[in-house]
């Protein structure tokens, strides 16, 4: 479909969930409550690493107002010899994660969970129960757990044939590296550190659960995945999925970081044992505490290339903290790190390391910056060496269609190469630099998929429609299905409602990641939209006794295919709906599919900064993400995927890091030190939308909010560099970094 | 688990005596942005609150005849940007109190709960003690009068006996030529906490600064009057070698700690550069004025 074709499609038309979010009517997890509800609290480790040697609730239990306390002992057990895969999830470190068994594995981790009367009495309560630890030494950073003598976290781990704290890896190989780095003139080769960040969403986890006598459970909670909530609580605490229904709250951010549950199970068994709802609600510092961020990370990345640019070889290796669980995204970083470009030999391998930290969750495009941020740097100081503009470079070995990529697919058509063309040529790249100020580029890719998804389409008896789809809407999914649903049945977008149903109100959907949902969900909108359009052609022609297949639908009415199909008046949705018991009854249709053909979305950012010398503080100045968004339904919407996930970049790349002490805990578990970036830190994040349709998609959608935040972390620090002189390998580049690298640069001089 | 009784006394010695009466127990509720905070937080529970903004002498702003100031503990940041004259005559003082929070905790947060709130990196607090603010106390055995750098002596500690109460703070007559500025280091843009702040206040006569006071937050248990500094630019023009040597001077009497909001090298290297820069914006406003 062409731009002049389309009504609605590429359309900023008005949000669907606008009016409630600016009036104060968006029911969050934390804004739902019930008759004779109590509350829960969770009693958290208060050491890093530590044997659970016995747990004492009797005193919590005899306090008044107590009504229930659960321990791990109340939850599904998933013994660790055999994996139980749930999506990328594994049950096995799930109910530890939720609920610390053997062994408490970070300061926070959940030890019991007590509901109560009051918010007070639980916290009291919590305080009354005796926990009998043996106290562990602590591994908080990577060279501390892969250390000689580390504290080994899980005796069933080995590694090399030996106890140890690498529970995974992950390698990728394409041609011969070793005959790949000879055929080099230039080889570079970095050692680089990224520090773990949280996803920072605005809402802590919050869920209401009421469990009848009969087991009948449901939960209303903060989430990106409905389905995901019900089937992970069903297998932690034993209730079917049948009698457990999740109903998505409006969600206040996510990015990736509501995946998993972490209160749900607890409020559920708390509510069992009650007989009472149970709402429980994360503190700000709950969240910094025992909630995932994405990895920290180290990692030594090679490339070598010819005189003329091209890349012969390039290889990475990846360390990735996964928190006191198995589970960092290696697979992110090992497979993003060299996806944009076309490269004969390569490898890269990624080492999945726990720690005494706070088990990983997903964060938007998980692994993948960590990834780029190496090979990115690297790059900018090939171009450097070689004495060609970064642009050229990359553009020498862009990735298109037909590259085989290390990771393993083979493209089809996508943007890549456009989005350097167009970084090439953009205003931005050309205007002139004041001094104290640099320039840095970096690109990125994310893997983008697809999966399980269903939906609904109903018209309603006054000739409306109902769309109801099963994924909470974190990036404007509302606002795209609603114009594709307008553009298919052709009418005015404002007649589409466009719902998030419940676990028993649609089919089932996997949950709101992978950049998935707009692709999957408008896949399985548009079919059950055709249907719909079949059936209400079906039912003009019995009005006008004709053959269904002599009826066309335009402009949201049924019309006679052309002049043999008879002479008669056009029905309109309205009209169709009216006399719609007269003709067959209800009219709506529904569509399950397991998608596929997400492909990959790729992107390259161009960043100005400016450095206070004196201060060692960086500014930036300008920011232009360029991305290749296959079909831009709700352009503005895609324009705040792009430019959200370039803030997040920056303050990964310049403040944020968590601060722990000697004792393994985290110092700063609040967003006045926990520092990301403020609205008065950022300047406006231009955008610049290139559009090449994803063939495989009937809209030709491609996920689009993932990789702005891939090249995010090199192009600062690039930019960096082209502003001092100095080639910055660690994150974040905090003032103090700064100022103390520019001093030892100042001294040397 | 302990119930906490709210009082809002209509006068002074109203408040004087519930405060006293409260014990060790009773916190007193100006704006309450860094209370209700540390209520929520656990860190404390009082007995008694004794709300203050009630009270006539801690919620007025007066100029006197002699055009000094004296501004109630509780005025907000708020109240006073919007007075005609105090940020004309104390622009440092206002810019420093008008850095903390949001412009909803503007509406609230005050510069006596600053002040008594004890930390050493409280915006306000440089400013107010380059400015030679004198603080008013009133306690069951009468009033006294105290410098403000005399309030603080510790993280979160004030000299302030069991029941007094910080009633305002006087801010002393200016002669012509005279101004102040405040500048902070913070990693972020706004809501951020300082890292280093400076507080200069000056007076200059024909190019030469004739008068000034230093005070420096963040880099030492409590915000630091440094006089070495205030010496090394009394008498000159503000030259480059004048400002080298108080910022010399600054950087020398800190005394800071490292912890997540920055390290001792870093804190002691800004505390120079910040002086200098806070010291050409004082002296500009005071040229211009």
């Amino acid at each position: 479909m062409s731009e002049s074709e389309n009504k609605w499609i590429g359309k900023n038309t008005i949000r669907p969930d606008g009016a409630d979010k600016v009036t104060g009517r968006a029911a969050f997890a934390a804004d739902a409550n019930m008759p004779g509800m109590i509350w829960g609290k969770v009693l958290r480790s208060p050491h890093a690493h530590a044997v659970i040697k016995g747990i004492d609730t009797s005193k919590a239990e005899a306090l008044p107002g107590v009504k229930a306390v659960v321990t791990a002992t109340d939850i599904i057990d998933f013994p660790v010899d055999t994996p139980v895969p749930l999506g990328i999830q594994d049950m096995r470190w799930m109910t530890r994660n939720v609920m610390a068994r053997e062994k408490a594995l970070f300061h926070g981790h959940p030890i019991a969970a007590v509901a109560a009367m009051s918010e007070a009495i639980a916290a009291e309560a919590c305080k009354l129960i005796e926990v009998d630890y043996e106290v562990l030494p602590h591994a908080i950073e990577i060279d501390d757990a892969l250390a000689d003598d580390a504290p080994i976290l899980h005796d069933f781990i080995e590694f090399d044939g030996k106890p140890s704290n690498i529970a995974g890896t992950l390698e990728h190989t394409k041609g011969d590296v070793e005959a790949g780095f000879a055929e080099a003139d230039v080889i570079i080769e970095r050692d680089f550190t990224t520090r773990p960040v949280h996803q920072g969403y605005i809402e802590p986890h919050a869920c209401l659960v009421s469990v009848a006598p009969d087991d009948k459970t449901t939960i209303w909670s903060s989430s990106q995945g409905q389905f995901m909530v019900r089937a992970m609580t069903a297998l932690l605490t034993g209730i079917p999925q049948s009698s457990i229904r999740a109903i998505p709250a409006e969600i206040g951010g996510g990015f990736g970081g509501k995946t998993i549950v972490y209160l749900e199970t607890l409020a559920t068994i708390l509510a069992k044992k009650s007989g009472l709802p149970v709402k429980m609600v994360m503190t700000r510092e709950e969240v910094m505490r025992a909630s995932g961020p994405t990895s920290g990370s180290k990692s030594t990345v090679k490339i070598g290339a010819k005189k003329d640019g091209t890349i012969t070889a390039a290889e990475g290796f990846y360390w990735l903290q996964a928190g006191g669980l198995p589970g960092s995204p290696i697979r992110g970083a090992a497979g993003c790190a060299l996806a944009p470009y076309d490269i004969p030999n390569g490898h890269t391998f990624g080492y999945d390391v726990v720690c005494n930290r706070s088990k990983v969750a997903v964060y938007r495009a998980p692994g993948a910056p960590i990834g780029a941020f190496g090979v990115e740097c690297v790059l900018d100081e090939l171009a450097e060496e070689l004495g060609m503009d970064p642009l050229d470079l990359r553009l020498k070995n862009a990735a298109k269609e037909g590259t085989k990529a290390v990771h393993g697919p083979t493209y089809p058509v996508m943007g890549y190469a456009e989005s350097l063309e167009a970084a090439k040529v953009h205003d931005h790249y050309k205007a002139p630099l004041g001094p104290n100020q640099g320039r840095g580029v970096a690109s990125g890719f994310w893997f983008n998929a697809g999966g399980e998804s269903s939906a609904q389409v109903n018209i309603t008896e006054d000739g409306n429609v109902v769309v109801t789809t099963g994924h909470p809407d974190i990036g404007g999914s509302r606002a795209g299905i609603a114009n594709i649903c307008a553009e298919l049945l052709g009418i005015d977008y404002r007649r589409v409602s466009v719902l998030i149903g419940d676990t028993a109100t649609v089919g089932f959907s996997n949950l709101t990641g992978g950049s998935r949902v707009l692709f999957a969900s408008s896949m399985v909108v548009t079919e059950s939209t055709n249907n719909v359009i079949g059936t209400l052609c079906e039912l003009a022609a019995k009005i006008w006794d004709i053959d269904p297949e002599a009826v066309t639908w335009e402009n949201g009415e049924a019309r006679p295919a052309g002049a043999n199909a008879g002479q008669f008046p056009p029905l309109t949705l309205e009209e169709l709906a009216a006399r719609a018991n007269e003709t067959g009854g209800p009219i709506g249709a529904g569509s399950q599919l397991n998608t596929a053909g997400a492909e990959g979305g790729f992107g390259t950012h161009i960043c100005d900064v400016e450095v206070d010398q004196e201060l060692g503080i960086v500014r930036v100045l300008r920011y232009t993400v360029l991305q290749d968004v296959g079909r831009a339904v709700h352009p503005a919407y895609v324009e705040g995927q792009m430019q959200g996930g370039a803030v997040q970049a920056i303050g990964w790349a310049l403040n944020e890091e968590y601060v722990y002490d000697k004792d393994g805990r985290v110092d700063n578990p609040g967003f006045l030190d926990y520092r990301m970036p403020v609205a008065s830190d950022m300047p406006m994040i231009d955008t610049y939308i290139i559009e090449i349709p994803n063939p495989k998609h009937p809209q030709g959608v491609r996920g689009v909010g993932e990789v702005p935040l891939v090249p995010g972390l090199a192009a600062v620090r690039n930019a960096i560099y082209d502003a001092l002189g100095i080639r910055f390998n660690s994150l974040p580049m905090s003032p103090p970094v700064i100022l103390d690298a520019r001093n030892r640069k100042e001294a040397a001089e | 688990m302990t119930d906490t009784q709210y009082v809002a006394p209509q006068t002074l010695d109203e408040a004087v005596g519930a405060f006293a009466a409260g014990g060790d127990d009773a916190r007193i509720l100006a704006g309450g942005t860094d209370l209700l905070v540390q209520m929520e937080a656990g860190v404390v529970s009082p007995g008694v609150i004794v709300d203050v903004k009630q009270v006539a002498e801690l919620t007025t702003i007066e100029e006197t005849a002699d055009s000094g100031f004296v501004v109630g503990a509780a005025v907000s940041g708020a109240a006073l940007e919007e007075h005609p004259r105090f940020g004309e005559v104390w622009p440092g003082v206002l810019e420093g109190f008008n850095l903390i929070g949001s412009t909803q905790i503007q509406g609230r947060a005050s510069l006596g709960g600053n002040l008594c709130n004890g930390s050493p990196a409280a915006d306000s607090v440089p400013a107010m003690v380059a400015a030679g603010a004198v603080a008013t106390i009133q306690g069951p055995d009468g009033q006294r009068e105290l410098p403000v750098e005399d309030i603080p002596t510790g993280p979160g500690s004030t000299c302030l006996a069991p029941g007094e109460i910080l009633v305002s703070l006087t801010f002393p007559p200016r002669p012509a030529g005279s101004s102040d500025a405040y500048l902070r280091m913070i990693p972020r843009t706004e809501m951020d906490i300082a890292v280093v702040g400076v507080g200069v206040s000056l007076t200059i006569e024909d190019g030469v600064c004739t008068a000034a006071r230093v005070g420096v937050g963040a880099v030492a248990p409590t915000v630091l009057l440094v006089e070495d500094a205030a010496k090394a630019l009394i008498g000159s023009k503000l030259d480059d070698a004048a400002l080298d040597a108080a910022a010399g001077a600054c950087s020398a009497a800190c005394n800071p700690i490292d912890d997540k909001r920055g390290t001792v090298a870093y804190r002691t290297k800004v505390a120079g550069v910040l002086l200098k820069r806070t010291t050409e914006i004082a002296a500009e406003r005071a040229q211009g004025a």
